[in-house]
């Protein structure tokens, strides 16, 4: 059931990212009040995440250790979310580890990350510093629908500026297409 | 005379290193009529190092419009008007000559006179006389470039004016300020984090640009003449694509502070922040119309990235390109005709011009990766920055797309040319 809600909210995320408005129907007006639900409950991977009576609590009571964002074996270990060219759709295989941050943040409300756009070198610098944006920008708000606190996130970009990876081949270009979540004080 | 003294002023005052790697530029095709020029010698020219005929007519060579023709066997050789015979011009094919004369003046000034004569009317159509030190006689060759430029072709010349660029060289980034022939560069910054998108001031005195130093983007505007600068826009988020509008008064911004990439105005001293736009996709990249009124900009609010049109006074928007799937990084041509930009096409970037009357569009550069495009103040010739193996060099083409130089440095990789304004 839980996963069920949760399989929603990421319907409703992605929905959210491709239309502003319009949907006045089901899945965004639903979505926007349940995504409390699992904040209250569980989180599976944020285990003992924080009860809707300490929710005010300021950050450092939070019970997920920044260490965590260190330990190899933890999923929130993993930092980068790949996209495809021209794109800006969150794919499938990258939400389990997004909503691991959202989580964490959700748990550690005094904690803040910065969300990195990058973009292949293909296309103009400034125009790349828009399209990095705006893939930082979906990551937020999924982060956001799973948890996270809009004050907590910044999402800035990079554009074409600073490739990982410098070659001018579709497997550079693919390394590239990057969205880095960086906790703050990383 | 006194616009010249100001022009050198503001380079000895310029609070900057030079920079290691000069751009030099090669002519790579011309336009399909030249003008058979001949630059005499001045008189009295070999008694200092650095002459100033050979630096006119490398700026009039460059150019793509102007044959210069060796006058070698004309003797005694003319130093001033009343001397030419043109007959001994006429029968080396010279349609124009350039004689003059350089004398001491005593405390290292020196008097340059010249004048540019018609061959074929045999009239005179110039003459001038600059009272300079031997370190302006780079700028005096190209201020005497520019009259014989003017004279001969009806439009200004852009020879005194200079251009900024951003060099990456390893890790290292640099903003360079050069004159438009690549001499005398100079650093303005430097750091370890990327460089781009500078813009200058409608007057020349500063630049603004876009700098990761805080590991994100955050503008700045910086004085040439002390180097100092200070912080336009650093708001949460993202801050990009700076421009200044023609009074020089504001600036136009890409900001992320409230969502998205939207289009701010912006005080050029940072204050009096106002949203122009609301839109649900990227609006960014503005470049004002010269009247001021207007923006250009690169918006993906059609779905695929067009360029647009937002009338300030009243914030109507009109879509300025219909043909393919991406037509990004307007500017607008100084001359009010029309504005270049940067067309994907089969995987191609290139460098295109719009006509605003007839909106006709034409290609001006192959690609493959072209782009940051920035026209001359004349609106004759358009810089750019273009891919040449796995390095970034500058390009320029006429408007014309006739014709076409390559601007080359020894080492560095350079990108993010901007043309600076015509020196007042």
């Amino acid at each position: 059931m839980r996963k069920w809600i949760l399989a929603a909210l990421i319907v409703a995320a992605i929905a959210g990212c491709k239309s502003t408005e319009g949907d006045k129907a089901a899945p965004i007006e639903e979505g926007a009040p349940t995504a409390t639900a699992p904040a209250a409950g569980s989180g599976a991977t944020t285990a003992g995440a924080t009860t809707p009576g300490v929710a005010g609590t300021p950050a450092a009571t939070g019970t997920t250790p920044a260490s965590a964002l260190r330990d190899p074996k933890n999923i929130l270990s993993k930092r980068s979310v790949y996209f495809d060219y021209d794109q800006f759709a969150i794919k499938d295989e990258f939400k389990p580890m997004i909503e691991a941050h959202a989580k964490y943040l959700q748990a550690n409300r005094g904690a803040r990350a910065t969300l990195q756009g990058n973009t292949d070198e293909r296309g103009t610098r400034e125009y790349n510093i828009a399209l990095g944006q705006k893939r930082a920008d979906a990551v937020k708000k999924l982060m956001v629908l799973l948890g996270a606190s809009e004050v907590q996130i910044e999402t800035v970009s990079f554009g074409k500026e600073k490739p990982r990876r410098e070659g001018h081949d579709e497997a550079s270009w693919a390394e590239n297409r990057r969205v880095d979540i960086v906790h703050a004080g990383e | 005379m006194r616009r010249l003294i100001v022009v050198v002023l503001a380079f000895a005052f310029l609070a900057a290193t030079p920079a290691r790697a000069q751009l030099t530029i090669e002519i790579v095709g011309g336009a399909g009529t030249t003008v058979p020029i001949a630059i005499v010698p001045f008189g009295n020219e070999s008694s200092w190092p650095l002459g100033i005929t050979g630096l006119v007519g490398a700026d009039l060579a460059r150019s793509g419009l102007f044959k210069p023709v060796d006058d070698a066997g004309i003797v005694p050789r003319p130093t001033r008007a009343e001397d030419v015979r043109f007959g001994d011009f006429r029968a080396r094919g010279v349609d124009a000559v350039v004689v003059g004369s350089m004398r001491p003046l005593g405390e290292a000034r020196v008097e340059v006179r010249f004048a540019l004569l018609d061959a074929v009317k045999q009239t005179q159509l110039a003459a001038m006389t600059y009272v300079v030190t031997p370190a302006q006689f780079r700028a005096t060759a190209h201020k005497i470039a520019d009259v014989i430029y003017e004279k001969l072709t009806g439009d200004v010349g852009v020879f005194s004016t200079r251009i900024a660029y951003i060099t990456k060289q390893g890790t290292r980034f640099e903003l360079v300020v050069a004159d438009a022939d690549g001499g005398n560069p100079q650093t303005i910054v430097g750091s370890n984090e990327p460089l781009l998108s500078p813009s200058w001031s409608p007057d020349g005195t500063r630049l603004a640009y876009v700098s990761l130093e805080n590991r994100k983007p955050v503008i700045y505007v910086q004085s040439l003449a002390t180097g100092a600068r200070q912080v336009l826009a650093n708001f949460r988020g993202s801050n990009s694509a700076p421009a200044w509008s023609p009074d020089g008064r504001r600036l136009a911004v890409t900001l992320t502070k409230d969502g998205g990439s939207q289009l701010f105005l912006i005080n050029a001293d940072g204050t009096g922040l106002q949203r122009l736009l609301t839109s649900p996709g990227i609006d960014t990249e503005a470049s004002f119309t010269p009247d001021g009124q207007a923006l250009l900009f690169t918006s993906d609010r059609g779905g695929t990235p067009q360029i647009y049109r937002i009338a300030i006074a009243t914030g109507a928007v009109e879509r300025m390109t219909f043909e393919g799937g991406y037509n990004v990084s307007p500017r607008a041509t100084p001359d009010g005709k029309g504005f270049v930009f940067v067309r994907r096409d089969g995987g191609r970037f290139m460098i295109a011009i719009q006509d605003h009357a007839t909106r006709q569009v034409q290609i001006l550069t192959p690609g493959p990766l072209d782009e940051s495009p920035s026209i001359a103040p004349n609106s004759k010739l358009i810089i750019y920055a273009a891919q040449q193996g796995a390095r970034g060099i500058l390009a320029g083409v006429s408007s014309d797309g006739r014709v076409k130089q390559r601007l080359v440095s020894p080492a560095a990789d350079v990108r993010e040319p901007a043309w600076g304004p015509l020196p007042r």
